[in-house]
């Protein structure tokens, strides 16, 4: 079991939850659980090959999957995976 | 000649002078910085006052827009005396009446490919309060190109990120995010709203991160991204790493300028409104509602909007709940769809059509144009 850090701009995508635990081996079986959960998510996480969308990134713990096996990186129980998008306001 | 300080300066800088990581050699050090502000906004505000009153030597700023009353919430560098002033000589007039020795350079002018080697080129390092992918990404590589730091802070509803990017052998904006999302998927401050406090902040946390760089004390957040969430008023950090593909000091992605507009996706012309067919004016509209014709007015916008303004005769499904809550609607049903400026209902339009309703046209300029022409009682947001 995960803990996924919803953040702010897909928020409205879980109901307002900020925090959802899923289950699954790797990042990709837990980001799939939380699709299933909430499918309207499901298109601004991955896109139209399935593919996670490129502004958006995923950490597991502190540090980000590309770096480690991707979406291959094996979930420990207890583990936090983080989504953090690009945002660009300032004004 | 050697930069020294007047007895003036030495008051003025008293709680620096005598701190041991800052003392005479570290004022000097920020009198000699030239630090460039891109935006004198909502991270610009507390960066251009709090940097000025660090005695920073030399501060440049990139802004073109004027003040807005709707800016007052959180740009706290600009006034209720300011409304209508262009925001550089707001800013410029605070910051120097703050500390009088600064030396502030305007550029009155958005930063462009065309322009922008030309500017930074004039400065130690660059602070990012912009407000857009483009220009996010335009400060980015020319602080690459240049290789100036690019001190990076960025803002959402109640969410901040801070980074400094762009040092010689760190990461920079291109490393966290190699590409920016299309345009439409993630909403800008004016459409998603922000808590005025948050970025002061953030912007409070580049302006550590100007001051400790100038020092050369502490460790910078070169390699690590801050998160900051105020709701729950939690910092977090994660690590970032440069791309493995650019060696040290030399970057293998930005090579040159190139058009941001196009990068992001933001096609030059102003997109191609709907069709005028699936269209009605707001005036058009009222005359409907006061001769009582049978049709919905569809307001698609969310709840806590419609409850700063709304149109009477209308019913409410925020437009993320519309696919799901069709069988609210009837098919044959004449509907008019209305938001906040046309946009979000023009989506909406779409979604009914594509769902097989016929009867079904947008109401241009939504509820800002329903106060320009029909009732100006009705607020503006």
């Amino acid at each position: 079991m995960a803990k996924i850090l919803i953040p702010t701009p897909l928020r409205q995508f879980t109901g307002g939850a900020d925090i959802i635990e899923a289950s699954g081996a790797s990042v990709g079986e837990v980001l799939a659980a939380l699709t299933t959960a909430h499918p309207d998510l499901k298109k601004n996480l991955y896109n139209d090959e399935g593919k996670l969308r490129s502004f958006v990134n995923i950490y597991v713990n502190d540090e980000d999957i590309r770096y480690l096996s991707k979406e291959a990186t094996s979930i420990a129980a207890g583990d936090t995976v983080s989504i953090i998008p690009s945002i660009a306001g300032g004004r | 000649m050697a930069t020294t300080l007047s007895n003036e300066e030495i008051q003025r800088f008293s709680r620096h002078l005598i701190l041991p990581e800052v003392g005479m050699e570290g004022q000097i050090k920020l009198k000699d910085a030239k630090v460039l502000l891109v935006g004198t906004g909502g991270l610009g505000a507390p960066l251009g006052l709090y940097l000025a009153a660090a005695g920073i030597g030399t501060i440049g700023l990139v802004d073109f827009d004027v003040v807005d009353v709707s800016n007052l919430q959180r740009q706290v560098i600009h006034g209720t005396k300011d409304i209508g002033r262009p925001k550089i000589d707001s800013a410029a007039d605070r910051m120097m009446d703050i500390n009088p020795h600064l030396k502030i350079v305007k550029h009155e002018v958005p930063l462009t490919s065309e322009n922008a080697k030309e500017i930074v080129e004039q400065y130690d390092m660059v602070a990012d309060g912009t407000d857009n992918f483009p220009t996010r990404y335009l400060v980015n590589d020319v602080c690459v190109l240049t290789n100036k730091p690019n001190i990076y802070g960025s803002i959402f509803r109640f969410e901040g990120q801070a980074s400094v990017f762009a040092t010689e052998d760190g990461p920079c904006y291109r490393c966290l995010y190699p590409e920016p999302p299309p345009p439409g998927l993630v909403p800008s401050c004016a459409e998603g709203g922000v808590l005025g406090i948050l970025p002061g902040t953030i912007g409070l946390i580049q302006a550590t991160e100007v001051v400790k760089l100038i020092l050369g004390v502490g460790q910078s957040l070169k390699g690590r991204l801050m998160l900051y969430d105020a709701l729950n008023m939690k910092f977090r950090e994660l690590k970032l790493r440069r791309n493995p593909e650019c060696p040290s000091g030399k970057c293998s992605v930005v090579k040159e300028l190139i058009d941001y507009q196009q990068f992001c996706g933001i096609p030059e012309a102003p997109p191609a409104p709907p069709p005028s067919t699936g269209e009605i004016d707001s005036p058009d509209v009222k005359k409907m509602i006061d001769a009582k014709e049978d049709f919905i007015l569809l307001d698609v916008r969310e709840p806590h909007e419609y409850q700063i303004a709304k149109i009477p005769t209308s019913i409410l499904i925020p437009l993320g709940q519309l696919p799901a809550r069709l069988s609210e609607l009837p098919k044959d049903a004449n509907i008019v769809c209305q938001c906040k400026s046309g946009v979000r209902s023009a989506k909406a339009v779409d979604i009914l059509k594509q769902n097989g309703y016929t009867n079904v046209r947008n109401m241009k300029g939504g509820i800002l144009g329903w106060s320009d022409k029909v009732d100006p009682t009705v607020p503006k947001y």
